[in-house]
């Protein structure tokens, strides 16, 4: 604090609290409707305070989807968007780690393409080239599939950027240390590279979660099978059906299923994800 | 920076990288130069004829009023979403920089809707929004405003723009308040010896030392607009009403996959390809300068 001017002060925590109310207000309304009947929500304007349908709501969303249309078990669709969330961030690891450790410690013809096709990658979002990717798997029979909704995503040109950021920095005395020893590269590897990796991993696998998990064009592309819906695409169709016919009370449920393990991964691991969200920026 | 100390072996290495660049390759390139190709090809309705037309496509889309209006609608989406994001979170990370006690909470308390996928995040906006239910329809409606986005296209483009920056603005608050601790404090303190008040220090100080972090926050920004917030528009308005939320992404996702056009909606990923290739160079030749600054 330069000086001491408390009105200031006073403002500065006026504006956050505000800022905090006008953020969550949404979640809130979403939580308020989530614990309703569909009648008390179709009021104008509706309750806002929590009602006693907490239990009803969840359970028939968790065990039997809606009552018309999408009727997949939400339960079912959450666990599609945990295989999801956790094969894309372990893939994106996995294969970064091993081709920046390629590309950082080893010195051999055309290291330097490999390096520039992973780069450009970057520049080739799946929103850019949406059709003749879908075209790809659905002509490897992979439509429907776990394979199929995660392989895709896992190239990553950010993963193997922070790796190879880190990598550089690991000194020199360490691998000739090793070297001496009669260490060979992948020993070094598994006993000196990825011990000291762990807090980058840490911060990309909270990142990486996050992204497979709220992940909405692809799956909503692979996937026609309502048991292989994840919980984002659910509830996009639970509500396709219009204004009135949309069972409010049972999609807010789903979407509170649906935000929750994400929005617990960023507030519990809060220091790998800060951490992670200004180093794969860079 | 290279190593000199490194590793022989005549195939290990590309054992290493065969993962990575055999997924690139099958998703990535492949993808991208069948786009290129079916961008100079005209398909019949079945898709089981097609014809070679050069670049008639791309002259097709840019004398297209709805593709023309489409980057209109685009420029003026994003546009919206980076200086909201911007302001607002360069605002709450300044006040967070202020206050001392309670700031971790503070910043737990906005960083949360990150995690909120956009989809999501215009479903919660819908919802509030909703013409019929709506609890912020009701507000309006008792304040004597006609709030419809089924019907209206300027509300519809603001519903887009509030769910998106919306979810949007942790990511600036965070950037902004790592930003803001940054600055030396030696430099504030001379300046308030010196007589300058808090909005003058903001100004004159403050501000242009985090042109930096904004600038980068700004491409960051634009590019989230461009691509990320395809899930808001699909979970809410749809490109409606008569286009005046079908920002490019979606359109070329309306054309291809709706429409099935795969010719037009092909040119329309190589004009998209472009523009990110653009962006992205502009963001790393900027990271250039930043590390010298």
């Amino acid at each position: 604090m330069v000086e001491n001017r408390p009105w200031l002060t006073a403002f500065a925590h006026a504006m956050l609290i505000a800022g905090i109310l006008v953020i969550a207000f949404p979640l809130y309304v979403t939580f308020v409707a989530s614990t309703r009947t569909l009648d008390d929500i179709l009021t104008v304007p509706m309750p806002l305070v929590p009602g006693d349908q907490l239990w009803e709501n969840y359970k028939q969303v968790l065990t039997a989807g809606t009552t018309k249309g999408v009727t997949a078990p939400v339960g079912r669709m959450m666990f599609n968007s945990l295989v999801m969330a956790l094969a894309i961030a372990l893939g994106k690891i996995a294969i970064s780690i091993i081709a920046s450790f390629a590309i950082v410690f080893f010195r051999f013809p055309l290291r330097n393409f490999f390096f520039w096709m992973i780069f450009v990658t970057l520049m080739l979002p799946v929103e850019v080239r949406i059709i003749p990717t879908f075209k790809v798997v659905s002509d490897l029979g992979m439509i429907n599939s776990y394979v199929g909704l995660t392989l895709p995503l896992i190239a990553s040109a950010t993963a193997t950027f922070l790796f190879r950021q880190f990598f550089l920095t690991v000194p020199e005395e360490l691998a000739e240390a090793a070297r001496m020893d009669g260490a060979g590269p992948m020993r070094f590897f598994w006993d000196v590279v990825l011990p000291l990796s762990k807090t980058s991993i840490a911060a990309l696998f909270v990142i990486q979660f996050i992204y497979g998990w709220n992940q909405y064009l692809w799956p909503l592309l692979i996937t026609t099978d309502e048991a292989m819906y994840t919980s984002v695409i659910g509830i996009k169709r639970m509500i396709s059906t219009g204004d009135a016919l949309t069972e409010w009370n049972l999609v807010m449920a789903t979407a509170m299923l649906a935000l929750l393990p994400p929005a617990l991964v960023v507030l519990l691991m809060q220091r790998w994800f800060v951490k992670g969200l200004v180093e794969t920026e860079k | 920076m290279e190593k000199r100390v490194v590793f022989r072996s005549a195939w290990l290495p590309y054992a290493l990288v065969a993962p990575q660049i055999a997924i690139t390759i099958v998703f990535f390139f492949w993808p991208a130069v069948q786009a290129g190709w079916y961008s100079f090809q005209l398909q019949d309705a079945f898709g089981e004829r097609t014809q070679f037309v050069g670049l008639a496509n791309f002259a097709a889309l840019l004398t297209d009023e709805n593709y023309l209006y489409s980057f209109k609608v685009t420029a003026l989406f994003s546009a919206l979403v980076a200086g909201a994001g911007l302001g607002i979170s360069l605002l709450l990370a300044t006040m967070a920089n202020r206050v001392i006690r309670g700031a971790l909470a503070y910043r737990t308390l906005l960083i949360w809707p990150y995690a909120v996928a956009s989809a999501v995040a215009g479903v919660l906006w819908l919802f509030l929004f909703a013409p019929s239910i709506g609890i912020i329809t009701f507000a309006l409606r008792s304040l004597g405003i006609q709030w419809d986005w089924v019907l209206q296209g300027d509300q519809a483009l603001l519903l887009v723009v509030i769910a998106a920056t919306w979810k949007q603005i942790s990511y600036n608050f965070l950037f902004f308040l790592a930003g803001l601790q940054s600055i030396p404090k030696s430099l504030i303190e001379a300046a308030a010896i010196d007589g300058a008040g808090p909005m003058r220090r903001f100004w004159t100080i403050v501000f242009p030392l985090l042109s930096p972090t904004a600038f980068f926050l700004l491409v960051v920004n634009i590019v989230y607009a461009f691509f990320d917030t395809f899930g808001v528009i699909d979970a809410t308005t749809q490109g409606g009403p008569a286009g005046a939320t079908q920002i490019l992404v979606y359109k070329v996702y309306y054309d291809g996959v709706k429409a099935a056009d795969l010719g037009g909606s092909s040119a329309q990923s190589v004009i998209l390809m472009v523009i990110v290739i653009a962006l992205t160079v502009v963001q790393f030749r900027y990271v250039e300068r930043r590390v010298q600054y």
